[in-house]
């Protein structure tokens, strides 16, 4: 049968094309993180390795920059904490009001950000709170606890509680039994849920820019240049930040096939 | 449900059912939920304090007091009516787009790569990989390629498909492209999530009893990825509805492009009206939050989250 089917080559050759579209930006970032460029970063001017070896020479990138990694650490430590004791109630208690618990947990998930930026503005204006480097972690913990109690939650899910009940049965105590199997269980799924808070956190611009007040961000750093032209320099920071990201994830993924082929050669 | 796809394993619950219950869930939610009481749920209250507040009677720019002015929400319908209605117009499109250009990279992701488990990884890595690069830096990678030099631009006024004097950038064109680029992870995420599940057996009964593909996908696939496709479109419908970025003059708009997102900026952090952002802010809410109504009365609330 020689009709053409667009399920056999058509949708390969589709996804491939989506794909590509998907990552062009991520390409032209990086490729222009070479580019030989004055002040701003549009016309080619020729490569060089400078942009990358003297990052920090263009004022504020690096100050901005250190600025979201300190933010980014602070709100995932503490967001992945709430979130990962969220997640253990609502896959292994029964209590009332669940339904309640879901949706309040849905809610910041679902709101436009300029409304939990404004939100959270107008409380820090009523309150007379000055805005900073602390307002900015209140903000950022505020909407990555939701996602963080979406990813833990099927982790906490997919775990036999079996396993607990050996442990307890074994004389060992609740905290014991948290520690040695509970937790280390649940270990790949907080890293994940970790991992997607620090990335929401590191790229927030919208909730930021309401609550930052005079505190530099790296993705407000860019938002501010972008009137007058952003620098190579924050092209180096965005693809360095990507390629660290994608390297770990890959690494994941890869180590999490391997164990399961030999799982299944084992069986 | 849409980002259960990042964590590993998910799906089948083991049935553990209520072990201990009350005491011991009270204190592992307290902390969290506290947090959000006071910092989620506060802060849209005091939104509604502040959309109904009244210039201080020192006259000071930017000072006010309490007050119940609710007339403050006709003010700003009236005021920035274009830009609301633009906001929603601009969100029902470009959510369109993102289910359309999604739905076959999901399919092919969750049902066609299932047998290939290391495949089916590093294409999902794919989709989200613009998550791990500013969002900020794309847009303006756009705004480059796209620029009224590129040679994109060029050819089109050649072809006189643009006008001599006509560009990309700045157009609502290119902002509606912004916005579907930027949100389609957040619409193929969910759709791969029930696609994943989605039982082939079913697809082959459909063409053992001589239905042509296009009917087993209308019949059977179509009703059975409903779920993705409700919560894929309120993932990106929600916050293209409020973003700024894509149509910000120094993005890809222009004046002419502003959206909801762009007044309350301008209105919260320029000119500092509180009271008219707040109000814009609250009816934007209410727009939202009859959207998740719809939705949790078609599914309930188990699968929100």
């Amino acid at each position: 049968m020689s009709r053409f089917s667009f399920g056999k080559l058509g949708l390969p050759v589709y996804t491939a094309i989506a794909l590509v579209y998907l990552l062009i930006p991520i390409g032209y970032t990086f490729v222009y993180s070479f580019n030989n460029s004055l002040k701003s970063n549009i016309a080619w001017r020729g490569f060089t390795l400078d942009k990358w070896t003297q990052v920090c020479n263009q004022q504020g990138v690096c100050e901005a920059f250190a600025n979201s990694v300190i933010i980014g650490v602070i709100s995932t430590v503490i967001a992945t904490t709430l979130g990962t004791m969220i997640s253990i109630a609502l896959v292994r208690y029964s209590f009332k009001g669940r339904s309640w618990v879901s949706l309040l947990l849905f809610l910041p998930m679902a709101t436009p950000e300029v409304v939990l930026g404004a939100g959270l503005a107008s409380q820090f204006l009523s309150t007379g709170t000055q805005k900073g480097m602390l307002t900015i972690i209140i903000a950022h913990v505020m909407f990555c606890l939701s996602f963080v109690v979406v990813t833990v939650k099927a982790r906490v899910a997919s775990l036999d509680p079996a396993l607990e009940e050996a442990g307890r049965d074994l004389y060992g105590s609740p905290s014991q039994v948290f520690w040695k199997i509970t937790f280390p269980l649940l270990l790949p799924g907080i890293l994940a849920a970790a991992l997607l808070s620090f990335a929401l956190s590191f790229d927030d611009f919208i909730i930021t820019n309401f609550n930052a007040g005079p505190e530099t961000t790296f993705p407000k750093f860019v938002y501010t240049a972008a009137a007058r032209g952003i620098p190579a320099e924050a092209n180096v920071i965005g693809s360095a930040v990507f390629i660290l990201a994608i390297a770990i994830v890959v690494t994941v993924q890869v180590r999490g096939s391997i164990r399961a082929k030999k799982l299944a050669k084992s069986n | 449900m849409a980002f259960a796809a990042f964590g590993h394993g998910g799906g089948a619950k083991t049935s553990s059912g209520p072990t201990k219950s009350g005491r011991i869930a009270f204190f592992l939610l307290l902390p969290g939920l506290s947090y959000l009481a006071l910092f989620f749920l506060t802060p849209l209250v005091s939104l509604v304090i502040t959309s109904l507040q009244v210039p201080d009677a020192s006259g000071e720019i930017g000072r006010y007091q309490y007050g119940f002015a609710v007339e403050n929400y006709w003010i700003v319908i009236e005021g920035y009516l274009p830009q609301i209605l633009r906001s929603f117009g601009y969100a029902l499109i470009a959510t369109v787009l993102a289910l359309l250009i999604s739905y076959p990279l999901a399919y092919f992701i969750g049902v066609r790569a299932r047998r290939h488990p290391l495949l089916q990884g590093l294409l999902l890595t794919l989709v989200i990989a613009p998550f791990f690069i500013s969002f900020l830096l794309r847009t303006i990678a756009w705004k480059q390629i796209f620029s009224n030099e590129s040679w994109i631009v060029q050819t089109l006024q050649d072809l006189s498909v643009l006008a001599p004097d006509q560009y990309l950038v700045g157009s609502p064109f290119m902002v509606i492209f912004g916005l579907t680029y930027n949100f389609i992870p957040f619409m193929t995420l969910p759709l791969y999530t029930t696609l994943e599940r989605l039982d082939i057996r079913y697809l082959e009964a459909g063409s053992d009893l001589y239905a042509s593909p296009a009917t087993t996908f209308r019949k059977i696939t179509l009703p059975l990825s409903m779920p993705g496709i409700i919560s894929g479109t309120l993932l990106t419908f929600i916050p293209i509805a409020g973003d700024y970025v894509n149509a910000s003059r120094d993005f890809l708009g222009s004046t002419e492009t502003a959206m909801i997102g762009n007044v309350v900026e301008a209105n919260y952090l320029q000119i500092n009206d509180y009271p008219a952002a707040s109000a814009l802010s609250v009816l934007l809410m209410l727009v939202i939050l009859a959207l998740v109504a719809f939705y949790v009365r078609r599914s309930g609330t188990d699968d929100l989250l």
